[in-house]
């Protein structure tokens, strides 16, 4: 076996599976505070300065830039090797089940190309058994993760409002940046959702509105740490503000928006106390006689030879799914069902949010005074889930809530922007086509739901014993069942846009599925799989403490969306982030006190 | 009105260096007025990668060119072309009944609309093999019925001509029976032709889009365009 240790001959402290959201955050926090880490990346290496396509066209790419197997977000997304299948990495569904699992291979892992919408878990969110019943709680509370909410929000850089709404916490003053102008749909549809008592207030993204103060912030985000004020300083001078134009889903070259590969992994390697492998695809986790993990098994993709490195703790960051296979490929005689799996629950309640979108065609748009309408790409409004006291009373029929992701307007072209045409126009063609396409340019409006899913036990994944992908490590196999609390709810999700398309003068352009179970995307389609590896307050019901670390193995923890106990409809990037934050602080209090 | 204003930008054609040269300038403007160095230097640094001592040395960092890592500042459209030229001739005179040249914008073969069909057709995919069998098919059915009316093949009719075809053709909820294989070709191809259309240079003037380039600030909508939603 070949030990990777780097020039120095340096001892690692902590290795990190991963370098996205979760092993970005573990790989920068442990390194500023002066820890040896060595960062394993299954994908190649990346880099966002010198990759992204900034400002290229649809017409200059193949197919004009339209989605693929190869490419599901369009030629232009940032992923490298990904989407919902791997080359040479399958898995496998039980019969009946039809989950979609969403993986890149590169540095920076999926925070490249995601929507950069940054929501905080509320009160009622980190305790949703105890408010009605279902699920399970997180073993801590809003107020235990506000502070870690509030530095990750001044770390990365977060646009939002000053709202602070029922299990919709605003942020305390200074620590997000001005919202940016609402767009003209989005004013529309704030104007005619009020009647319905429906709220449209400024989203939170990761993308910078200015640039960050870097005299100031570093010293609130880390006092008494000269090296992390230092190296974050340095990195926050080299990001710009957002230019807005330019899809941040192709990444970002001036470092305006949360990646990794922009904003953890720079800072983190500065310290000098960061080695990264990429194209190192861990199989399996080391673990002594006393069991104590001692490190990881991985192979070289680019040589295909195993190789084992040694550290004093594993931090497994490699994906929700991707970190439970890992721990359940990990087989010995004192964990014969795979490491930390003594509860049987490594893998289960896995969860993904729920989906699903109408579109409408609003006249009242038609004609509209051109103007620039790119903004800062994503999202400047969206509507929060308002129905909390309905719903507890029992009057909607499903538990959990949903937020609406909505937009429009004239945007850039791309292919099939017109192809609706045919069914508006009755079929027109030659002059009339284009003077009917000047008309409805921009006044297509679409609105998403997207809503808390209930943990079940029929939701999960699990090793397949017949199948091995080409590195020759045993495949996940998926189990799924959405419940009538997420099929209700998708249901509700349709009723309620057709509702807001007609109180805006608008015609649904699709159609209004009242059947939920059909207006429902697929498990893992809204990439927001989380849950697998569970926290809580019993190692019989959960694998990991509050912090991340394994009931059984003291030494290794978990730093990806696997500990999610619940999926509250607040994308879990932002989470993922503030929680890999408390897991490290964690571990370098219990290196301290020697307990690792 | 001679300034430019935040709703009369210039539009869409941007190429890469004037891009780039425009992140520069954002940066640096920015950093000037935060009274930081300018460092744009440092921002195009990558980040370091080390190897395990005995790893061979990656070629370099960056796409390696394959179908799930395309290089994207440099595209490739790599695959053969599967048309005739006897049947981009029928194509193009098509694309044209559907987007004709005006006092607007060129017609859509004018902007390379048949290339793309064609293209769209030939790519390595299942949904391009069907595709290819009802463009061949469709464009086929339009020649034998251009001759079985008026004796002519479909790219010397008259206008008029290629209308009385195109109207029995054009919208498939209302075409007889004997033409909805037709109708759904006409649709694919209208869908395909105004694809590549409105992503071209000129259909986006045409649409008036008014986006893709770099901002010093975000403004929201210009009043007239709030006065207009009745949002003033």
């Amino acid at each position: 076996m070949v030990q990777a240790s780097p020039k120095s001959q340096t001892k690692y402290d902590v290795i990190v599976v991963g370098s996205g959201a979760g092993g970005g955050m573990a790989a920068y926090q442990l390194a500023v505070n002066g820890l040896k880490v060595l960062v394993l990346e299954a994908g190649r290496s990346y880099d966002p300065v010198r990759e992204t396509p900034m400002f290229k066209l649809p017409r200059q790419a193949p197919l004009l830039g339209a989605g693929t197997k190869h490419k599901p977000f369009g030629f232009y997304d940032a992923t490298v090797d990904g989407g919902w299948e791997v080359p040479g990495e399958p898995y496998t569904n039980a019969p009946g089940t039809d989950f979609r699992w969403w993986r890149s291979r590169m540095l920076g892992g999926r925070t490249n190309h995601w929507g950069r919408i940054s929501l905080r878990m509320g009160e009622y969110d980190f305790k949703p058994k105890t408010r009605d019943g279902l699920g399970a709680d997180w073993p801590m509370t809003y107020d235990d993760m506000a502070p870690y909410y509030d530095r990750t929000e001044m770390l990365i850089g977060v646009y939002g409002g000053d709202d602070n709404l029922e299990n919709t916490p605003g942020s305390p003053p200074g620590v997000l940046q001005p919202a940016p102008a609402p767009r003209a749909t989005e004013l529309l549809t704030k104007k005619h959702a009020a009647p319905l008592g429906i709220p449209v207030i400024p989203a939170h993204l990761a993308i910078m509105t200015q640039r960050q103060d870097a005299d100031v912030l570093p010293k609130k985000i880390h006092p008494n740490n000269p090296l992390a004020q230092k190296v974050l300083a340095q990195s926050m001078r080299q990001r710009a503000a957002c230019l807005w134009a330019t899809p941040c889903g192709w990444g970002c070259s001036v470092k305006a928006n949360f990646q990794s590969t922009t904003v953890l992994l720079p800072p983190a390697v500065m310290t000098g106390n960061v080695d990264i492998v990429p194209d190192a695809m861990v199989r399996e986790l080391i673990v002594d006689a006393s069991g104590k993990a001692t490190g990881v098994h991985y192979i070289d993709k680019t040589t295909r030879t195993d190789r084992q490195v040694s550290a004093r703790v594993v931090v497994l960051a490699a994906s929700a799914c991707e970190s439970a296979r890992i721990m359940l490929n990990s087989k010995s005689a004192l964990f014969p069902n795979g490491v930390g799996n003594s509860s049987g629950l490594v893998g289960k309640y896995l969860m993904d949010t729920v989906g699903a979108g109408l579109g409408g065609q609003i006249p009242a748009l038609e004609n509209l005074p051109p103007h620039n309408t790119d903004g800062a790409s994503g999202m400047h409004m969206y509507v929060p889930w308002w129905q909390y006291k309905e719903q507890l009373a029992g009057k909607l029929g499903f538990a959990r809530g949903y937020h609406i992701e909505f937009g429009g307007g004239r945007g850039m072209p791309g292919p099939g922007m017109f192809n609706g045409l045919e069914a508006q126009t009755k079929g027109a063609y030659g002059k009339r086509f284009k003077e009917e396409a000047r008309r409805y340019y921009g006044s297509f409006m679409y609105f998403d739901g997207r809503g808390e899913m209930i943990p079940n036990e029929d939701s999960y994944c699990e090793i397949d014993p017949d199948v091995v992908d080409q590195w020759g490590i045993p495949v996940l196999r998926f189990h799924w069942k959405w419940s009538e609390h997420e099929t209700r709810q998708a249901a509700h999700m349709q009723k309620t846009f057709a509702e807001m398309i007609t109180a805006m003068g608008g015609k649904v352009t699709g159609t209004v599925q009242t059947d939920g179970a059909k207006a429902i995307a697929n498990g893992g389609q809204i990439i927001h799989e989380v849950g697998t590896c569970r926290m809580g307050t019993d190692p019989k019901t959960s694998v990991l403490n509050q912090y991340g670390q394994s009931w059984d193995v003291k030494n290794l923890f978990v730093a990806d969306g696997s500990v999610f106990v619940s999926n509250a409809d607040k994308n879990p990037t932002l989470s993922i982030l503030a929680l890999a934050w408390r897991t490290c602080d964690h571990i370098m209090a219990e290196m301290q006190r020697r307990n690792i | 009105m001679s300034d430019q204003t935040s709703d009369e930008q210039q539009p869409t054609a941007i190429d890469r260096r004037e891009a780039l040269k425009a992140i520069a300038l954002a940066a640096a403007s920015a950093s000037i007025a935060d009274g930081l160095t300018p460092s744009v230097a440092d921002a195009q640094r990558p980040v370091q990668i080390q190897r395990a001592p005995g790893a061979p040395v990656p070629p370099k960092v960056g796409p390696r060119g394959t179908v799930t890592d395309p290089d994207l500042i440099n595209p490739k459209s790599p695959w053969p072309r599967l048309l005739s030229a006897a049947e981009l001739v029928t194509l193009t005179a098509l694309c044209d009944t559907i987007i004709p040249a005006d006092d607007r914008s060129p017609s859509a073969s004018a902007v390379g609309a048949p290339a793309y069909i064609n293209e769209y057709v030939s790519a390595p995919y299942d949904w391009a093999e069907r595709a290819l069998v009802r463009v061949r098919g469709g464009l086929g059915w339009l020649e034998v019925e251009s001759e079985r009316r008026f004796a002519k093949r479909f790219p010397a009719l008259t206008a008029a001509q290629r209308g009385q075809i195109c109207d029995d053709i054009c919208y498939l909820p209302t075409a007889k029976k004997e033409f909805q294989a037709a109708a759904r070709f006409f649709d694919q191809i209208r869908d395909l032709t105004s694809s590549a259309f409105y992503t071209s240079d000129a259909g986006m003037k045409d649409l008036q889009y008014i986006g893709n380039v770099p901002l010093a600030k975000w403004d929201g909508p210009p009043p007239h365009v709030l006065k207009h939603l009745g949002l003033a």
